[in-house]
């Protein structure tokens, strides 16, 4: 045991200090894709009918002609202090913009994920204990088209119908101009208005936030549903469970004990990759639900190609993956011991 | 060298066929079949759009907005252009892509894959730790910065797509080469002093190659939908040419009044890519033998 706890925690250190070099790398990776790449941002968004002496001005401003290793480390300082420039389009620090945005992406995200998994592990139970009869080929279909209905269509259909046909929903924003939004804590008004106990709140905030989850989370489940399956299948299929059930273990015992438990560890493992999926996906989620988070602050700055703005969200979304990543391998590494060094 | 090429691929595509016939009555196989059909009307769709759009799919053709009926099966757009006419049109543009982005990732992906798993080691590492970076990347974040960047175009946004494929060939054929390069005749052939590009050319191509056909289904189902995605946002093709994406941007505002004109492509979107996803599915579950056990029970009754 305690020899364990210390791999375990090797392999935490080991993996916040490889966090570096990782960071290094996306950071470089998005500076070569943004300024090294054939093309040049300030053209791209003045077009040909661009003034140039404007544009001239604006790439010297932002150190464009500088050669490319003064570019490269100027941009590795500012991204570690945080400054990523101004946006163009709301004249605010690119930092600011974004961590007042966070909250709502991390609520819209988090939301979907509960439905996602809820729906896809369920349903691929369901499939992967019947299989290749009706049910399994229904849910087979399900996954596969909900994995591909665009997203921003769907997000539009459910809308149509919820919100505006039916009325039983809001049709878009966070939070009902109507009331007054609960005093900033964490910035997740959900959280917020419980911690202030303003129930009306809370509800208005959740009533916002179920059609763009239930958008986002429905087509992820399409990427649940298949995984689930397949691993309840394979588990099932496995000696050990034949053997609890040759040992005369209760059906319902063997499946949830033996079967559903095991199945399970691959798919929570797998969960973690869908964090990039589900950041795509919330871009056009929040698009079509006029939903203030980062992704809508993406699509704002691509409308207004605001070059900061796009930047900085990159930068930011890159960072917030490799944080991710390491918070899934050391989950990871706690459920299944193989993993550590 | 071409020799060996055809070699592999023949004996590849007739083993497929010989499979998908032999399997049409399962469940995979039927989803095969249904799948290829439906990319097959698209290509039809596509190729004749011509000679069977009613009508000019860039002309004002009637006043905007005009409910599905008539001479308009699916109704007119905000531009009073015709709705079925440009989803006829606008079928060219996913094929195009799918084409051209999943030629580039190809190109891209597999000789990165052959090496890193031919060689190993810390060459192997170092693409693999770059490959990883991109693939737990957003894919659409990273198309956007790419497409914003180098502009718009059936070309570019190839490219920005491609670009977020790459890891995905690169992984599964890095893996493939990886456990390939361990059997006996690999093994033997290099212990008898082949050389390694003869190899590479020989014994571990042709038997990668058998995964490509999967990724290829799932990628371009996910090439279409990026396209899509980066149409909505604003960063897809240059106006004038008809392209599901493009129409959804178009009409999106208005969806609440006028719901055919985004309805439409969006459903063509949708069949297009689950027929892709059929087709996927049904390769995966026809060429990987650890889902096959029916076909393996079937036999020993027979």
């Amino acid at each position: 045991m305690p020899r364990s706890t210390a791999s375990l925690r090797a392999y935490v250190i080991t993996r916040v200090i490889l966090m570096v070099p990782m960071l290094v790398l996306l950071l470089t990776f998005t500076f070569i894709i943004l300024r090294v790449a054939p093309g040049d941002p300030v053209s791209t968004i003045f077009g040909e009918r661009g003034n140039p002496v404007v544009i001239d001005r604006i790439k010297t401003e932002l150190g464009l002609y500088d050669p490319l290793y003064i570019q490269y480390f100027r941009y590795l300082r500012d991204v570690f202090t945080g400054n990523m420039g101004t946006s163009i389009l709301t004249n605010r620090p690119v930092i600011d913009e974004i961590s007042s945005r966070m909250p709502a992406t991390i609520e819209l995200t988090f939301s979907s994920m509960f439905v996602a998994s809820v729906l896809g592990i369920g349903l691929g139970t369901f499939a992967g204990t019947r299989r290749d009869r009706l049910p399994d080929f229904a849910t087979r279909l399900y996954g596969a088209v909900a994995y591909n209905i665009p997203i921003f269509w769907f997000g539009l259909i459910l809308k149509l119908v919820f919100a505006v046909w039916l009325g039983w929903l809001p049709v878009s924003g966070r939070f009902s101009p109507r009331l007054s939004p609960p005093p900033t804590v964490t910035g997740l008004y959900t959280i917020d208005s419980l911690l202030a106990g303003n129930l009306p709140a809370f509800v208005d905030a959740v009533a916002h936030l179920i059609l763009p989850s239930l958008t986002l989370g429905i087509v992820l489940s399409g990427f649940f549903v298949r995984i689930t399956r397949v691993n309840v299948i394979h588990a099932m299929g496995s000696d050990y469970v034949e053997a609890a059930r040759a040992r005369g273990i209760p059906d319902r015992s063997v499946f949830f004990r033996h079967g559903l438990k095991n199945a399970l560890v691959p798919v929570v493992t797998t969960m973690g990759l869908t964090f990039a999926l589900l950041f795509s996906g919330a871009i056009l989620t929040e698009t079509v639900f006029s939903f203030e988070g980062m992704g809508r602050f993406v699509y704002l700055a691509i409308s207004y190609r605001d070059y900061p703005a796009i930047q900085g969200a990159v930068v930011y979304y890159g960072i917030l993956m490799v944080i991710i990543s390491l918070g899934i391998d050391i989950v990871n590494a706690f459920v299944d011991p193989r993993i550590r060094y | 060298m071409a020799g060996l090429f055809a070699r592999g691929r023949t004996s590849l595509v007739g083993r497929l066929i010989g499979t998908f016939i032999g399997q049409s009555r399962t469940v995979a196989g039927v989803l095969v079949w249904i799948g290829i059909a439906v990319v097959l009307a698209i290509l039809v769709l596509a190729v004749l759009a011509p000679f069977i759009a009613p009508f000019d799919p860039n002309t004002k053709v009637a006043s905007p907005e005009l409910a599905p009926g008539g001479p308009f099966l699916m109704g007119t757009d905000r531009a009073g252009q015709d709705v079925l006419s440009r989803i006829i049109w606008g079928s060219r543009v996913p094929l195009a892509i799918i084409a051209v982005s999943t030629t580039i990732s190809l190109v891209l992906g597999l000789p990165l894959g052959l090496l890193s798993g031919f060689a190993g080691g810390r060459l192997d590492r170092g693409i693999l730790l770059v490959m990883d970076s991109i693939y737990a990347f957003p894919g659409l974040l990273l198309a956007i910065a790419i497409a914003a960047i180098i502009g718009r175009g059936i070309l570019n946004i190839s490219f920005a797509i491609a670009v977020v494929y790459v890891p995905t060939y690169f992984r599964v054929i890095r893996n493939h080469v990886a456990s390939v390069k361990q059997e006996p005749y690999v093994e033997a052939a290099i212990a008898l002093g082949m050389p390694r590009r003869r190899v590479i050319g020989r014994y571990i191509l042709p038997n990668v190659a058998q995964s490509i056909p999967v990724i290829f289904s799932v990628n371009a189902a996910d090439a279409v939908l990026t396209e899509a995605g980066l149409a909505v946002l604003g960063l897809g093709l240059p106006p004038g040419i008809p392209d599901w994406g493009f129409d959804i941007s178009l009409n999106w505002q208005r969806f609440d009044s006028s719901w055919w004109a985004t309805f439409f492509p969006g459903l063509f979107i949708m069949i297009l890519t689950t027929a892709l996803t059929f087709v996927g599915e049904g390769l995966n579950d026809i060429l990987n033998p650890l889902l096959r056990k029916k076909e393996y029970k079937a036999g020993a009754q027979a």
